[in-house]
């Protein structure tokens, strides 16, 4: 039905801009990552050096360790806190389901900043948290590990994507046939067993596209340390960050990029697999 | 308050040998009232039909059994013991789903052994009873195979040797066959029948076929409108049916709609002795009751009219004709007789006009 | 009457899901109860409430030069995803060509790839190319990370469409132009306004990306973000009030358009599109 003109004619365009825009780009950073600086000026000298750097000072290590932690925290507690509310939904919300899911991911496409700044001022130690423990006269000083601290950055991430792990479970449960749960139940299994023995299996899916996507994000997130992290709540993303501003090196934050990047590709690519694996129709 | 209790032993059922009943159950959905007050019986080891339209309440009466469904008002007792007060799980009934509902992240095997693992049955009682189980359906080959690759036909053996394999006292079947082919249907209905013979289990059959109901059931229970119509036999549901729409439902009929007076029944054009009180009456008299006059007399006492052929189907066997008395359409039935025309004599037992209820 | 049997509601369930929602919306409560405090951001309770923030907000010269920068980047990423990602989706939608899976992922990938990557990508790219940053490269880097966006969106809506309309369209002797004009488009209209709206709001609110793309004129977030690096007024929490409002204003548009035109029966569906397979 659609002639060869028609098709290359759709395909071309954003094909090229694609290819040219983000291809060429991702190949550049590439590129950049075996290059070096000489003397503040950036070299074409093609080496491996940044990636041995990468790998074998501690403090890039450490960081590189300290943000995989967070980003398994945020993953852990995202889903402990949008699997039940989305089985809430799914299962017993009955007439208010409709509303309820609009409430959930509305804000979810609002300002990552808004939210951030958000938790910036009820954490600080002149903050509305420690003003409202000081007025019920629980504490009598500021709590100092709410702000500028991992547990902070955890919790702003927490906050932001626990929505986005949310829905894929949600949409993963809505699939699930009732009938299925019903046959369970007239088999003898009560809500606990019908959970685990048939709703948590099928919906494992979107549990694993919710999880990847949430790690991934919060793997290479740099704006949330920068706001609530401080000292101790840096992460890797920061270290490319200044790379790129401050401690001009470029071809070392380049490297860096590349390996978040290869992360997250491989992350997509057995996440990709194993929902496969764990899809029954 | 319950109405069983009333009997002095509280506990027993109402009626002895009955293993479900159902007392005055009602169910209403928001201002929607989809079963009005239902009471019925099923004895052990019986095959009951709910039969309806969609919309009958038929499915929401199984359902209201399996425990999915609360009653709105009413009672269900089964073998002595409170059952609507109990959760699906706790119930010893089990259910045969529509679209069969197997779990598609389970082979066929642990599809059946679901229920004895949920009870953390030792792994060789379950390997014994899932293996009978499958045979009794004649699946054990595709024991391992994912519900995905079976056919229609198959996962409903393997929906029934699921629910089978945990003995139900009673087995709820919710239109099971209504999504196969025709063959293959005819050939599950003979299995069904045969394998409810074989185990002696009491099925509750759900379907809107009237064929199927009749072809399977020990007895049958119309519901129309939430209401039941009538409970019976096939023969006597067929022979005497109660109502208007019970005699139209189930095989075909032809109402004639008329008044008693004088000892005499006055449809239309037609009029034959009847007793019974006089007024306003409606008769059923199925097509093949009535024959051409010319085809000899019979030993009853016959009515007589004469009509004018409109229309002549043929199939095979037999030829259903359709005629014009006096402005009243009725329905023939007759053994092939070749090609008719005009008017003719029509003659019927007055036996075979069966009072009914509008 | 008879009692119901075990109710599966679950009392514990239901006060933990509540206890999300909180979490979830309590933060940016907070924050705007406090746009309304004259002692400032911190400490509790608010005890004066005053609009003064808000006056002095709208007096701020700064921020409406960023906020004019904004509208002006978004609506133009709105002109380029759309357009290309109107392509893409067709493209998906009904050519096939070596590489196409490839190409999918690879429009969909700026989605699940931090953001600071596509943005130092594209810093290299423009540095690379002898570009300086400006509104320009912040647009450009925009526009290609939401192209993602508008693609699945406009796919989604193409699967939707009934195949036959533009068959018959044919048939009736339009040509393939004439039958994208008159009838692939206007069935695509409710997919183009959801994206649409998507897009503006995403961009308007968008920071990694444009946090290395950015030259001396700011966009809103980034100008937000420079005067968090003086300190905290509660000028700031108005602004920041004041977005929130309106993108969720936004997003509540988005939603219903979008679950009336592909159809309400799915909206877990629908909503989970915006993410790649």
């Amino acid at each position: 039905m659609y002639s060869r003109a028609y098709k290359t004619l759709v395909s071309l365009p954003p094909l090229l801009w694609v290819g040219f825009f983000l291809l060429l780009p991702y190949a550049l950073m590439f590129a950049h990552s075996f290059w070096a600086v000489r003397d503040g000026v950036l070299v074409h000298q093609w080496n491996l050096h940044n990636y041995a750097t990468l790998f074998s000072k501690p403090v890039y290590v450490k960081v590189l360790l300290r943000t995989m932690c967070i980003a398994a925290s945020v993953t852990l507690c995202s889903l402990l806190l949008g699997y039940p509310l989305a089985y809430y939904l799914s299962f017993h919300a009955g007439a208010r389901k409709e509303l309820l899911y609009q409430l959930v991911i509305v804000p979810l496409w609002v300002s990552y900043l808004v939210r951030g700044y958000a938790w910036k001022t009820i954490l600080g130690s002149e903050g509305v948290l420690n003003g409202f423990l000081q007025y019920l006269h629980l504490t009598h000083e500021p709590v100092a590990f709410l702000l500028y601290s991992p547990f902070a950055v955890v919790l702003v991430l927490t906050h932001i994507y626990t929505p986005f792990v949310f829905l894929p479970i949600y949409a993963a449960l809505e699939h699930i046939p009732r009938p299925l749960v019903e046959a369970s139940q007239d088999l003898g299994a009560g809500s606990v067993q019908t959970f685990l023995r048939v709703v948590l299996p099928l919906s494992i899916p979107g549990l694993l596209a919710g999880a990847t996507f949430a790690f991934v994000l919060s793997l290479g997130d740099f704006l949330a340390p920068l706001l609530v992290g401080g000292a101790s709540g840096t992460m890797i993303a920061n270290v490319v960050q200044s790379l790129f501003g401050a401690a001009y090196d470029w071809p070392l934050g380049a490297a860096i990029s590349v390996c978040i990047l290869l992360i997250t590709i491989a992350l997509l690519f057995f996440s990709e697999r194993l929902e496969k694996r764990w899809s029954f129709k | 308050m319950s109405l069983a209790a009333s009997n002095p032993q509280h506990g027993l059922s109402a009626t002895p040998g009955a293993l479900l009943e159902v007392l005055g159950v009602a169910k209403r959905f928001g201002d929607r009232e989809v079963l009005k007050h239902i009471s019925l019986n099923i004895a052990s080891g019986e095959f009951l039909t709910l039969l309806g339209e969609s919309g009958s309440g038929k499915t929401t009466l199984l359902r209201l059994v399996a425990g999915f469904e609360q009653p709105t008002a009413g009672e269900i007792w089964m073998s002595g013991e409170r059952l609507d007060t109990l959760p699906p799980y706790k119930r010893r009934v089990n259910t045969v789903f529509q679209h069969y509902a197997l779990f598609p992240h389970l082979s066929v095997r642990e599809n059946v052994a679901y229920s004895l693992r949920v009870k953390k049955t030792s792994a060789a009682e379950v390997g014994g009873r899932v293996d009978e189980a499958l045979r009794m359906v004649k699946m054990q080959e595709l024991a391992d195979s994912r519900p995905s690759k079976l056919s229609g036909g198959q996962q409903q053996r393997v929906a029934l040797a699921r629910a089978l394999v945990n003995r139900p006292l009673l087995l709820l079947l919710d239109e099971p066959l209504s999504a196969l082919d025709a063959n293959l249907r005819k050939q599950m209905q003979s299995e069904l029948k045969a394998l409810q013979r074989e185990l002696g289990i009491t099925f509750l059959f759900v379907t809107h076929d009237q064929e199927e109901a009749m072809a399977l059931s020990d007895r049958i229970a119309l519901l129309s409108n939430g209401a039941l119509e009538q409970i019976a036999s096939p023969r006597e549901i067929y022979a005497h049916p109660a109502t208007a729409y019970t005699a139209q439902f189930i095989g075909q009929t032809n109402l004639l709609r008329g008044q008693i007076a004088d000892g005499m029944a006055r449809c239309g054009a037609l009029q034959w002795p009847a007793d019974g009180p006089g007024g306003a009456a409606v008769f059923s008299l199925r097509p093949e009751a009535i024959r051409l006059a010319s085809d000899g007399a019979a030993a009853h006492v016959t009515a007589r009219f004469h009509a004018t052929l409109q229309q002549q189907f043929f199939s095979g066997a037999s030829e259903l004709l359709e005629v014009n008395c006096g402005g009243q359409l009725l329905r023939v039935r007759i053994s092939a007789h070749g090609p008719l025309f005009g008017e003719h004599d029509f003659i019927f037992s007055i036996a075979d006009a069966i009072r009914v209820q509008e | 009457m008879s009692r119901p049997a075990q109710l599966r509601r679950s009392p514990l369930l239901t006060i933990y899901a509540a206890l999300v929602f909180i979490f979830i919306y309590l933060p940016v409560a907070v924050l705007i109860l406090y746009s309304f405090n004259r002692e400032g951001v911190g400490g509790f309770p608010p005890r004066h409430l005053t609009f003064d923030w808000y006056r002095q907000l709208f007096a701020d010269s700064a921020i409406w030069d960023a906020v004019l920068n904004s509208l002006m980047v978004a609506a133009a990423s709105v002109a380029l995803s759309l357009t290309l990602g109107l392509l893409a989706a067709l493209a998906l939608d009904r050519a096939t060509f070596p590489g196409k899976s490839l190409f999918r992922r690879l429009v969909l990938l700026p989605l699940i790839l931090p953001g600071i990557i596509t943005g130092l990508s594209l810093l290299m790219f423009a540095v690379f190319a002898g570009a300086p940053l400006s509104l320009l490269t912040v647009f450009l880097g925009h526009g290609t990370a939401l192209i993602s966006v508008a693609t699945t969106e406009l796919f989604a809506g193409l699967q939707k469409m009934d195949r036959a309309q533009e068959e018959a369209s044919l048939d009736l002797g339009a040509t393939p132009w004439q039958t994208f004009w008159r009838v692939t488009l206007p069935n695509l209209k409710l997919s183009l306004i959801a994206a649409g709206l998507l897009i503006f709001t995403l961009s308007m609110d968008e920071i990694a990306v444009t946090f290395f793309l950015i030259g001396r004129d700011n966009t809103l977030p980034l100008e937000i973000w420079g005067r968090l690096r003086r300190g905290i007024t509660p000028e700031i929490n108005a602004v920041s009030s004041l977005i929130f409002a309106v993108s969720v204003g936004l997003i509540i548009i988005w939603y219903r358009i979008r679950t009336r035109g592909l159809g309400a029966k799915d909206p877990a569906e629908n909503a989970f599109k915006a993410f790649p397979e």
